[in-house]
This record gives structure tokens, sequence and C-alpha cells, in this order.
């Protein structure tokens, strides 16, 4: 069992991008299921969702406590909410930033990181910084667990059409193309 | 017509099914279009889901051949379908919370005049204070007005009921409205795998359409429906019991309708979903937790974990909880010393869970002591984690050695 968390805000579509990852993962062959958390639904507020994927049928229909990565698709949010919260020890941080690692937030149970500058990457292919589908080609390259022709599949049978789909296909390319992955050593305490 | 369900069906083989990612909102209007009703009235809040609004679309696109009315209220859409459903038309709505409550009245005439109306309840905690979260207090509160209540576990087992719902309902032997009720948040809204039925093979389980034949509007046959009845004189009280006690005859029916239906569906489909009660992992277990809808996947991981750690527990799940599976229920009691029960909304009456109360009574039938407690968690929205489940199989555990608590034990208290 895998289990992701996403942090966005209203309106950048963290809860969308749960359940196109959980297309893609199924076009794989693989089990997912993904749930938004629950609430009055307000553009800029903090908003959660969860996605668990597995080779085996996923009983438990709960949110994620224990993740083994976190998405954040808003470069802000660490600054106001504990995103690292239950993070499993090692574990992946997939974040939208334009800065270098030494200034992001970081908490000590992150093991990996994935960078990418979707802000800026969502502002030249949308005109708009919507960086859902980006951050999903940066989740795909910093973990491996679903490939970019997934992902790209499961945006074509998806609702998006014509300029939006080639938007979304350009962004998703991008998202995975233009991340940078770090594994953070960490010395063992004396 | 009452014995084509005992018919073999002709393919033993499922078709092959497309696989697709659906919320479960979704699954049940899918559901809703493979069972071709031929009329849908909905109110669009009050609350409402998504659900209506993927019925409404697939009407839109043209994937789905009914009437739909968009009446002012849930007591007009009840009302509406009333109408339709006695000129014989299949009919189907879905609504929760405070909607059902709006509803209350034409509710009751529904069981009342055997129209087997199928609605599905998109469960959801009662008001007040304020929740616009899942719970299963709205389905709850209407337990006792001569619905079938069914509850599901998963996004699968939602299309596949609601499909069933109609079958069950329009049985000859059974003439009462369904409620599927599926929970608020966790799969409404959870997106899950699901295999699709072949439009094809669903016409053929569900057979030729007749619905609704003991009052369906019929020129050449003019009758008066919903009489005065009762009162203390004349042929009223006894036209009264023999409605009575034909809604109570028809819900015991029902018991077995949907035992047959849910093989039928196995044999057709190839998905086999326990009808009244699951036994899961129940075989050589000291004692058992029962739970109720969607949190039972997280019940299921917790009592596999426990299995490994060496303790004797296992589980059993209620779908059917009106009318409520006695007989059935008496049987899996009867292979364990003690039992915790997991409620997802509130018995204020009894101080305890509602599936609780229900089971203290199959206990006493039972005729043997087996001690039992009440635990309640999930309200408004909260989770059941696996987490959760553990103290659960602790405490209930407990049984076997110490006196059972009275008192319930709420489960998020401290979350």
């Amino acid at each position: 069992m895998y289990e992701v968390r996403f942090h966005g805000r209203g309106g950048q579509g963290a809860v969308t991008a749960a359940s196109m990852l959980a297309a893609a993962l199924l076009e794989e062959g693989k089990y997912a299921v993904s749930i938004p958390s629950f609430g009055f639904e307000r553009r800029g507020a903090p908003v959660v969702s969860f996605l668990r994927c597995s080779d085996r049928e996923i009983r438990q229909l709960t949110n994620i406590y224990t993740p083994d990565c976190l998405i954040c698709v808003d470069p802000t949010l660490a600054k106001s909410v504990d995103i690292f919260s239950g993070l499993k020890p090692g574990g992946t941080l997939v974040q939208a930033t334009h800065k270098p690692l030494a200034e992001v937030v970081l908490a000590d149970t992150v093991g990996v990181v994935g960078l990418c500058d979707a802000i800026g990457i969502a502002l030249e292919v949308f005109k708009r910084p919507i960086t859902n589908t980006l951050m999903l080609g940066a989740f795909a390259k910093t973990t491996g667990i679903v490939s970019l022709a997934a992902l790209q599949r499961s945006l074509e049978d998806s609702d998006f059409r014509d300029a939006g789909l080639k938007q979304n296909m350009v962004a998703v390319e991008r998202g995975y193309n233009e991340t940078t992955v770090y594994s953070i050593e960490r010395r063992v305490a004396a | 017509m009452t014995t084509a369900i005992l018919e073999t069906p002709s393919q033993t083989k499922p078709a092959k099914q497309k696989v697709m990612l659906v919320e479960g909102n979704e699954a049940a209007a899918l559901g809703v279009a493979l069972a071709r009703p031929d009329m849908v009235a909905v109110y669009p809040i009050t609350p409402q889901s998504s659900l209506v609004e993927h019925v409404a679309k697939l009407i839109a696109d043209g994937k789905m051949d009914a009437d739909i009315v968009d009446a002012e209220g849930e007591h007009s859409v009840l009302s509406v379908l009333q109408g339709g459903a006695l000129a014989g038309a299949r009919t189907y709505t879905a609504t929760c919370g405070p909607g059902l409550a709006f509803m209350f009245e034409p509710y009751f005439r529904t069981s009342g005049m055997r129209l087997p109306i199928v609605m599905s309840i998109v469960t959801r905690d009662g008001i007040t204070p304020q929740s616009v979260w899942g719970g299963h207090q709205d389905a709850m509160t209407v337990r006792e007005v001569g619905w079938v209540q069914v509850y599901c576990e998963t996004v699968q087992e939602v299309l596949d009921t609601t499909i069933m719902a109609f079958k069950i309902a329009e049985h000859h032997d059974v003439m009462l409205p369904v409620n599927v009720c599926l929970d608020g948040n966790y799969l409404s809204y959870g997106t899950s795998r699901v295999e699709l039925p072949d439009q094809a093979e669903v016409d053929a389980f569900m057979g030729v359409k007749d619905v609704n034949w003991h009052v369906a509007l019929d020129p050449l046959r003019p009758m008066a429906v919903d009489p005065l009845t009762g009162g203390s004189g004349g042929k009223g009280p006894s036209t009264f019991v023999r409605y009575r006690k034909g809604q109570c005859k028809g819900m015991q029916n029902s018991l077995r309708v949907i035992e047959e239906v849910h093989a039928e569906w196995a044999q057709r489909f190839g998905r086999s979903f326990a009808p009244l009660v699951e036994e899961y992992r129940l075989e050589g277990a000291d004692y058992a937790i029962m739970t109720l809808g969607s949190m039972t996947g997280a019940a299921k991981d917790a009592i596999d974990e426990a299995r490994d750690a060496g303790k004797k527990v296992g589980l059993i799940k209620i779908k059917t909880f009106s009318p409520f599976p006695v007989d059935a229920l008496m049987k899996s009691l009867d292979k364990v010393q003690a039992v915790g029960v997991v409620d997802r909304s509130v018995g204020f009456r009894w101080n305890c869970g509602p599936m609780y109360q229900e089971t203290m009574g199959v206990l006493y039938r039972l005729g043997r002591h087996i001690p039992s407690m009440s635990f309640i968690g999930g309200l408004a929205g909260a989770d059941i984690t696996v987490g959760h489940f553990h103290r659960v199989i602790e405490a209930t555990e407990k049984l076997l050695s110490a006196p059972a608590p009275i008192e319930p034990v709420w489960l998020n208290e401290k979350d």
C-alpha cells in the first residue's frame, strides 16, 4: 500500500489531481482509491485530498494519517499549515516552488524531495496558476510510482477537450521534465 | 412472474465488463441508468448531492431515456413519483439529511401504497448542531416506516445494489420501496475502480418490466387507491389491519427475495455480495465486532491484523438493515461468545447505537447470554480508522472476562 496526501488551496485542483492520479494508476493495472477532504469549498483556503494505491484491492475508505508521500501544489502553504504531519520517516515531498532546496520548508522525516516551479510553468502554459497536472508530472518523476505515459493516457480519457487537453498534456510533460529530485542524507544522531 | 427469478440464467459466464474510475455518486447514477427507470424526480438542494447531477447529465446526454422532473421540494419529489408509480412507471430519486426529513409525509405513504420506488440515501448526520457531513442518522431516523433499507460497503456495491434494488422492490411478493444507502463523503465522493455491467446483460437480469400491476392507472379497470380506513366501526379496522399485515408480510418476504436477487446477480455478473449478513473470519472466532456500510473495509483490515497477532476475532457486517435480518444474524451470533457493535449514528432512547439496539433484540431471541456493548463512531463525517477498530476489538475481547459496560463508547470523543 502506498499512500499520498495532496495539499493545496481551494481552486488549485488538489482534489481533481487525486482522482486523475487514481485514473493513471488504474491504467497501469493497479488498484487506487481517492478521497477528498470534506468541507465547504472556498477558493484559497487550505484543502487536502488522499490517494491510496496497491497491487491488491483496497478495502479501507478512510483519510490518510501517515502518508508515504506529500504532494504540495501551492508554494506558500507549508508556512501556514503543518503539511508534514504524520509523514513516514524517509518519506517524499513533491513541492511546487521556484526556490532552491536550501530555502524550502522541510521536516526531519523528509527523505526525498522533488521540486518543480509549477506556478512559473503554469503561467506560461495556462496563463493561470493551475498547478495540479504539472505536479502529477513532478510526482511521476520524483517517485516512479506512476509513469508519464499512464498520466498522459488518463488525461486523454478524461473530460479535458481540445485546447484544454493540449495544455494539460504539455503541463504534465513539463512537470515531469522540469522537476529536480534530491535525496536528503541525514546523519544519525549521536 | 414470481418464479422468473428462479430460472437458470442462459449465460453463466459474465460478459466482459468495462472498467471505470468513478465516485460513489456517479456509480449510483450509472446503476440507475442501467436499470432503465421511466421517471426520475429531483430537488437539487436542501441538500442534494452530485448523484442527481450525474443522473441529469446522463439524461441530457441521451444515455438514459427517462423523464426528469425538477420539483419544487422533496415533499413534491416523492409525491410526483407516487403519481408516476401509480401509472405504472419505474421511478427513482435520491436525497439525504434535511431533504429526507422534508419528504417524510409522502415517504410514509409510499410504503403504505406498496409503490416500488427506489431512492438512494447519500447518508448524512442529522442537524442540529449544523453539519453537512456523513453519518447514518438520516436513514436510521426513518428505519421504522416500512421501506426496505440496504447499506453498501464499496463503490462497486453501490452500482450493483442500485440495479438490484429495482428488482427487489418490484418483486410481486415484496412491492415495497427500497432505499439504497451509501455513506456520505467516504462512499459518495470516494473514487475507485468499478466494473460497469453490460446493458444487455442487465436487461436480461431485470426481465420484462412489470411495475405496479396492482394499482396501475387503467381506464378499463378503474379503482380508488389509498382509501379512508381505520376507526372503530364497520370494515375500517379490519381493512387497516389487512394493509399493515400485508406491509409486514412484504417486508418479511423481501428477506428471501433479497437473497435470491443477490444470488442471481452473482451468477450473471460474477460479483458476490452478502445479501443480508456477511461473516468475515468468523470461523474459530471467540468474539465478533459488527459493522454497517463503508466503515467495514477498515474493520476487515483491523481484523486481519488482530488475527495475525493471535486474537480470535471475527466480523459480522449487516447489509440489509430493514427488515432486520433476525434469523441470519442469530446464526452468526451463535458462533461467538461476545459481540461489540459499531454504529455511525445515535439511538437517543437507549443511549446506544441503533444497530446495537436491534442486536440486543436478536440476542434475546437467541436465548443464550452473550455479553455485548455499543460503540458509536464516525458521526458527522468523522473517520473510523483501522486504529479505532483495534480499540473496538480490545474492548470487545474484555467482555469475555469482565462485566459489559452499559454506557456506549464514543470512538471519536478524543480525536
